[in-house]
């Protein structure tokens, strides 16, 4: 039986100085530092103790391939909600904290925007001199630099990598159709020829291979960092780094939702009768992402060709029948593993008939539609530079100049429930007791990471508290011992004895 | 063919219960539809950047993931 999906997004925002130094790493650490300590008021370190990115999953490292770096020496802190805020390369990245289902994911992720349009008040309010930041949730510059939204999905070990690359491979080209979060014109070598109009992904173009390790060169479908996070021989972390960072609510949901279901049934062995291996799924993914039409067919390995949609629907036919055999618990809630299935198909059935009217669902119909009548307004056309304008725009977080704020977009979460989540950790998984600790005892903990938190209870040594299992440190699991003891100490004793 | 076929048994497996919501005519929630994009056009051209080939040559980012 497949094992909860516990997942995450981690999201590479870009930045930009306005009057001023334009330096990205020093702009992001005014930013985080502006919100950490005059927003949140706290400051714990990361412990980079179990930090290990360049495994990979098929047990071995390619010759030549580029692990990533750890930068121990950037700013990094660890907030109240479980979550991680940090300085990675040249981007304020937020890491949401472990999430129980697609629908708490999209809270926190949600939560994160909310961080960091405070850190944007905060860092401007902190300097003097007229600079001024600005934050996007997109991915890319227009210019042939992309910068990440990666998503993280727990998984049993026993699944074999390779049943996890030939499962998921057909979902990763083809959910762009509703994740994608748009673009206008290309910027890759390999399409030089399209460097105006409009495409579904940010990301698609940056694809070059269908599986390995770099996340910043040579990208591949599949990625093969192997840093589970958590004990190494009961779990893995699936690291997914072909997504857009959205906007709208409604394709955050579903991508999350969509890919913890395909994750599980890959976890139960369960498939069609018909294989969907791709027969070029990198050539694949970029024409998905060019093809407005939607209906262009791919070549399929079994010499046959397939749709996108046609693809897509397949595997919500197969997530149907799965579901209907062994329920939903793999996806958090019954509620929301419904609610995965039926926005699925609503979102299928829309694109199928006419994908205009998911301009409240979708970020890429909603930009599209939105360049369209600027287009017959002012009857300007895709190579004018207010397309591009107005695509940068759509990402930018600020209230006063947002596109996509600006939009009757359909939210799913309320705007309480994200307030909330800004300060209080999801109570379904290990990141509620981090987040507990770090309110109750925030002098008490150094450090902390995913599946640590360091005390120092004022005597040597410092003492480590391992949490191997995402899901064990839970509300459920730990209320009572929290509440019962009066002081970190007294935890620490609990837990040992 | 193949995808056709697909496609179709899909389709018609899945969309046979959808309840029918009373919707506007077409044109009249064109109409509605093409007023508020009105409305929120004059906004965006109010906030827009105004010099929009200096703000999008000046976006750039580099080093990332």
């Amino acid at each position: 039986m497949a094992i909860p999906k516990v997942c995450g997004i981690e999201t590479e925002y870009g930045i930009q100085v306005l009057h001023g130094d334009p330096n990205p790493i020093a702009a992001s650490s005014v930013l985080i530092n502006a919100y950490a300590q005059d927003v949140a008021r706290q400051q714990v370190g990361w412990d980079f103790e179990d930090e290990s990115p360049g495994n990979d999953a098929r047990g071995y490292a390619r010759q030549g391939s580029m692990a990533p770096q750890v930068e121990t020496h950037l700013l990094n802190t660890v907030l109240t909600n479980g979550a991680r805020f940090y300085v990675d390369h040249a981007h304020p990245e937020f890491s949401t904290p472990e999430c129980i289902d697609a629908l708490e994911c999209l809270r926190y992720d949600r939560a994160g925007e909310e961080i960091l349009i405070r850190s944007m008040e905060a860092a401007d309010a902190s300097v003097h001199d007229g600079r001024t930041f600005v934050v996007y949730k997109n991915n890319s510059d227009g210019k042939g630099n992309s910068y990440g939204c990666h998503e993280n999905y727990l998984m049993d070990r026993r699944a074999p990598f390779a049943r996890i690359v030939h499962g998921i491979t057909p979902h990763f080209v083809t959910r762009q159709l509703y994740a994608g979060a748009g673009k206008v014109g290309a910027e890759t070598a390999t399409h030089e020829g399209r460097r105006t109009g409009f495409q579904l992904s940010q990301r698609s173009e940056f694809f070059e291979e269908r599986v390995g390790l770099e996340t910043t060169l040579k990208r591949p479908i599949v990625n093969t960092r192997d840093e589970p996070h958590a004990d190494p021989h009961r779990y893995r972390r699936l690291h997914v780094i072909v997504g857009d960072a959205n906007l709208a609510e409604v394709a955050t949901f579903l991508k999350v939702g969509t890919t913890s279901l395909i994750l599980a049934m890959i976890e139960d062995d369960v498939s069609g009768d018909r294989d969907l291996e791709l027969a070029d799924p990198v050539r694949a993914m970029h024409e998905v992402s060019f093809d407005r039409s939607l209906g262009r067919s791919l070549p399929m390995a079994d010499g046959t060709t397939a749709t996108a949609l046609s693809i897509q629907w397949e595997l919500l036919a197969r997530a149907r029948k799965y579901t209907e055999e062994r329920g939903l618990a793999c996806l958090g809630t019954e509620e929301v593993g419904a609610e995965v299935l039926r926005r699925w198909e609503e979102v299928l059935h829309g694109l199928e008939t006419d994908p205009m009217s998911l301009a409240r669902q979708l970020d890429w119909v909603a930009k599209l539609q939105l360049m369209e009548a600027y287009q017959d307004r002012h009857g300007c056309g895709w190579d004018d530079q207010r397309m591009a304008a107005l695509d940068l725009q759509y990402h930018d977080l600020r209230p006063s100049r947002s596109l996509f704020a600006r939009l009757d977009t359909e939210h799913l979460v309320d705007p309480v429930s994200v307030a909330e989540a800004v300060t209080v950790p999801p109570r379904g998984t290990r990141a509620w007791f981090r987040g507990q600790c770090l309110t109750r005892w925030p002098t008490a903990v150094v450090s902390a990471n995913w599946d640590s938190l360091v005390f120092d209870l004022g005597t040597d040594p410092l003492r480590r508290v391992p949490m191997m299992d995402p899901l064990r440190g839970t509300a459920d699991h730990v209320d009572d011992l929290l509440q019962q003891s009066a002081g970190p100490s007294e935890l620490l004793d609990r837990l040992s004895s | 063919m193949a995808e056709r076929e697909l496609k179709k048994k899909s389709s018609t497996t899945e969309h046979t219960e959808e309840t029918v919501e009373e919707v506007p005519p077409a044109s009249a929630k064109g109409e509605k539809l093409k007023a508020e994009l009105d409305d929120l056009l004059d906004e965006i051209d109010e906030v827009l950047e105004d010099n929009a080939e200096e703000f999008v040559r000046n976006y750039v980012q580099k080093g990332g993931e």
